[in-house]
């Protein structure tokens, strides 16, 4: 009688902000996006996976202090190394303690411990802390999620994402680029007309998006970036600099030490946030009894990233370029990602876009709270808004002489779709080879390799007369999905997908098996914890029923039974058995049926008795 | 929407022709958006939810070929019949024919003010060429917008490779 309505679980979507340094979980609270909560209280849950040296794998809070205790067995900023080659990340190797294991080839291993995993593997335990945090908060299982990406996010960076929701148990509905669910958060009902400028510099990547609203609708008309630019490199420069002084003043290299340079860079990222907010601050590192302390002053520290902020503005013009609009049709700016709370970022985009910033929303959040939207949107609890995303890359064909066909063009609206036919070489040929890839350059080598897919099974006859018709088709996601036909014939033709980067299918699927134990595990804790949670809410309602005149009404016989009840949920409340922690919900709610319906009575007696003339 | 085989026009509901309003045109694609878009059909079945990403992968791509005026124009042509594949960029309009040259001459003495004025001048004669097709896409003349086109894509190419001296 008193058990809260839940919507239906399995309607539930939430929005997932998976960030390069912090990662949030929301949800619509009664048609408004709300962050959710931790078990620590805290909203966010640092993007950091360590494993313990008994066996257990953290995530989160837990894990950021394990990253000082056992460097070697923690990872952070793994974002970075989401869908992409060994070859890709030598860079990030010098910058970053990342643990390459041997024979990472298409697929990157990093290793924790003993034991390697990949990165979406890796991503896969921060999206199920924050999986268990939502369930644990809402009382119930959470399978279905909308997952933000960067932009500027390649097919292989998508896929890796998608991965990772797969292997920590979510159905994930969709993908939504950062600064476009930004624009979500923020658009709901306030303007019907004009044009946006969303500027996203997070911990380890830059978007940019030009969108003009309609109704409703959100139409993004171009998009740019970088995927390796943001907060951390922001870090990397002032770790450097403290290096360097502590080489010279303690005649010490403590680079090579995983736990001081962790130590070190928290240090550094309070300097730099307190730096947002005083002209003054300071690098405070403490090492085995001696101590660092070094003044960093705002004018050092623009000097300092001056550059960073620069190689963000290239890509604004051309973004404003493809977009087709000029600065003065901007009519509103708004900055997402930690790191637009640097006074110089926020100077150098109000100066190139002649507007000033909105920052209402907490930059931090503010993409998980459009997730949360799009979640809606996709659930139907949000009407009448809708997204009209693009691709950022262009997709194209490597053709003879390793040049690139370009069949789909940047910028197009997404779902968007190409054909092309392809026949033989050879006489009885039996396969055709196809080279996709992704981006602007001309030739297929620059550009980055996105699968071969391999047409078997072709009728063999003489070169040239088969025709098989391949459809390119990159979904709402922003992932690219191949089908094949025989034009002759019309029948269906194999394809069989080779991904440059990233795990096939195959992996997935075992990646996902092997995590079955955990995710059973994982459910029951979330259903104890769904139970404690509805227990909590009908022993308060019972409480309170127990003040109310109406208590008085019960028979001796009555009240006993309620109190009875009301023991025996509190007997089993801290059990891990959830059914027995429903049975006695149950019951409680029986033994209080008696008393809801006489307080109701009362109620309406009284406001009878108010209403009389 | 009809059906995905549908021509980029039909999808519109609009008669074929290369004068189309742009305003009018994107009205009707967000009207048409709130329809198909697969973020309307999650819930629904795995069949609907094909539907929708196809017909709305259609939708966007008819939008993005008639909203652009040569797109549009090369689209009509290619409905009509006209053969309009590569040879476009091969065939050399005659009268091209010294302009590229003197081009080439000048990209391979780099004298860039030279190139600058080149790239001027042939911007100049892709906007002229741009009023006389705004022209013929009121009373159309298929022939004549595709020799147009021609010289057109052939003067952009022109435009491109004096752009190349200034990326460098």
């Amino acid at each position: 009688m008193f058990q809260i309505e839940f919507d239906s679980p399995s309607d539930r979507v939430v929005g997932i902000d998976l960030g390069t340094t912090n990662s949030l979980i929301a949800w619509m609270n009664l048609g408004r996006p709300e962050v959710i909560e931790g078990e620590d209280g805290s909203n966010i849950v640092p993007s950091v996976v360590s494993l313990l040296p008994g066996g257990e794998v953290i995530a989160g809070t837990a894990a950021r202090t394990a990253l000082i205790d056992y460097p070697d067995r923690s990872i952070y900023s793994v974002k970075r190394l989401m869908g992409r080659g060994v070859a890709d990340v030598q860079d990030e190797l010098k910058l970053f303690p990342f643990h390459i294991a041997e024979g990472s080839e298409s697929v990157i291993r990093v290793a924790l411990g003993e034991k390697t995993f990949t990165p979406p593997e890796i991503s896969a335990f921060i999206l199920r802390q924050l999986k268990k945090n939502a369930e644990i908060a809402l009382g119930g299982p959470v399978t279905k999620a909308v997952i933000t990406v960067p932009a500027y996010f390649n097919d292989a960076q998508r896929q890796a994402t998608r991965d990772a929701g797969r292997i920590a148990g979510l159905e994930v509905l969709r993908l939504v680029n950062e600064p476009t669910a930004a624009a979500l958060a923020y658009g709901l009902d306030k303007r019907n007309e004009g044009i946006i400028a969303v500027y996203d510099l997070g911990g380890g990547t830059f978007d940019i998006s030009i969108l003009k609203l309609h109704d409703g609708i959100f139409e993004v008309l171009a998009t740019n970036g970088d995927t390796h630019l943001g907060g951390d490199d922001i870090d990397n420069r002032l770790i450097r600099i403290a290096l360097e002084d502590i080489q010279s003043e303690w005649g010490e290299d403590v680079s090579h030490s995983g736990e001081a340079v962790q130590t070190l860079r928290q240090d550094v990222i309070r300097a730099k946030e307190a730096l947002s907010f005083e002209p003054t601050a300071h690098i405070e590192f403490a090492w085995h009894g001696k101590k660092y302390n070094r003044e960093i002053t705002r004018e050092l520290f623009e000097n300092l990233i001056r550059d960073i902020v620069d190689r963000t503005l290239g890509p604004c013009r051309d973004c404003m370029k493809d977009a087709g609009v000029t600065t003065d049709q901007i009519d509103e700016v708004v900055l997402v990602g930690g790191s637009t709370r640097i006074p110089m970022v926020r100077s150098a985009v109000e100066v190139l876009f002649r507007a000033r910033p909105h920052t209402e929303l907490n930059p931090d959040e503010v993409v998980a709270l459009g997730a949360a939207v799009q979640a809606g949107i996709l659930a139907g609890t949000v009407e009448n808004q809708l997204l009209l995303d693009v691709t950022p890359l262009s997709l194209g064909i490597e053709m003879y002489g390793g040049l690139v066909s370009k069949i789909i063009h940047r910028n197009s609206t997404i779902p968007a779709s190409a054909g092309e036919t392809f026949t033989t070489g050879v006489d009885g040929q039996t396969n055709v080879l196809i080279h996709v890839v992704q981006g602007e350059r001309e030739l297929a080598k620059d550009c980055r390799s996105l699968a071969r897919f391999d047409l078997k099974g072709i009728e063999p006859m003489t070169a040239g007369f088969a025709r098989i018709e391949v459809r390119f088709l990159i979904d709402a996601n922003g992932i690219l999905n191949v089908t094949a036909r025989d034009a002759r014939t019309g029948k269906e033709q194999s394809v069989e997908v080779k991904p440059s980067y990233g795990l096939t299918d195959e992996q997935v699927e075992a990646m996902i098996e092997a995590s079955i134990d955990n995710a059973e595990a994982d459910f029951k804790a979330a259903q104890v914890a769904g139970a404690r949670v509805e227990a909590d809410t009908i022993l308060s309602a019972t409480d309170k029923a127990k003040r109310d005149e109406a208590w008085s009404t019960l028979t001796d016989e009555e009240r006993h039974a309620v109190d009875r009840a009301i023991r025996e949920l509190q007997s089993v409340y801290y059990h891990d058995d959830y059914e027995a922690i429903r049975a006695r919900i149950d019951a409680l709610n029986e033994a209080t049926h008696k008393l809801a319906e006489n307080m109701m009575n009362t109620a309406v007696n009284s406001a009878l008795k108010g209403t009389k003339v | 929407m009809k059906d995905l085989k549908a021509d980029y026009f039909e999808i519109f509901d609009l008669p074929r022709s290369a004068a189309v309003d742009a305003k009018d045109l994107e009205k009707r694609f967000y009207a048409l958006s709130r329809q198909l878009h697969p973020d309307l059909y999650a819930r629904k079945s795995q069949a609907e939810r094909d539907y929708a990403q196809e017909a709305s992968a259609l939708l966007n791509d008819a939008y993005r070929t008639l909203k652009d005026p040569i797109a549009r124009a090369m689209y009509l042509l290619k409905l009509e019949g006209f053969d309009i594949g590569e040879q476009g960029a091969k065939d050399v309009p005659p009268e091209l024919l010294e302009e590229m040259f003197e081009l080439n001459m000048m990209l391979e003495e780099a004298n860039p003010d030279e190139i600058a004025a080149a790239r001027v001048r042939f911007e100049a004669m892709r906007a002229a060429i741009d009023t006389e097709l705004q022209d013929k896409f009121t009373a159309w003349n298929g022939s004549e917008v595709r020799s147009l086109l021609n010289r057109r894509k052939y003067i952009t190419n022109l435009i491109d490779k004096a752009n190349v001296p200034d990326r460098v």
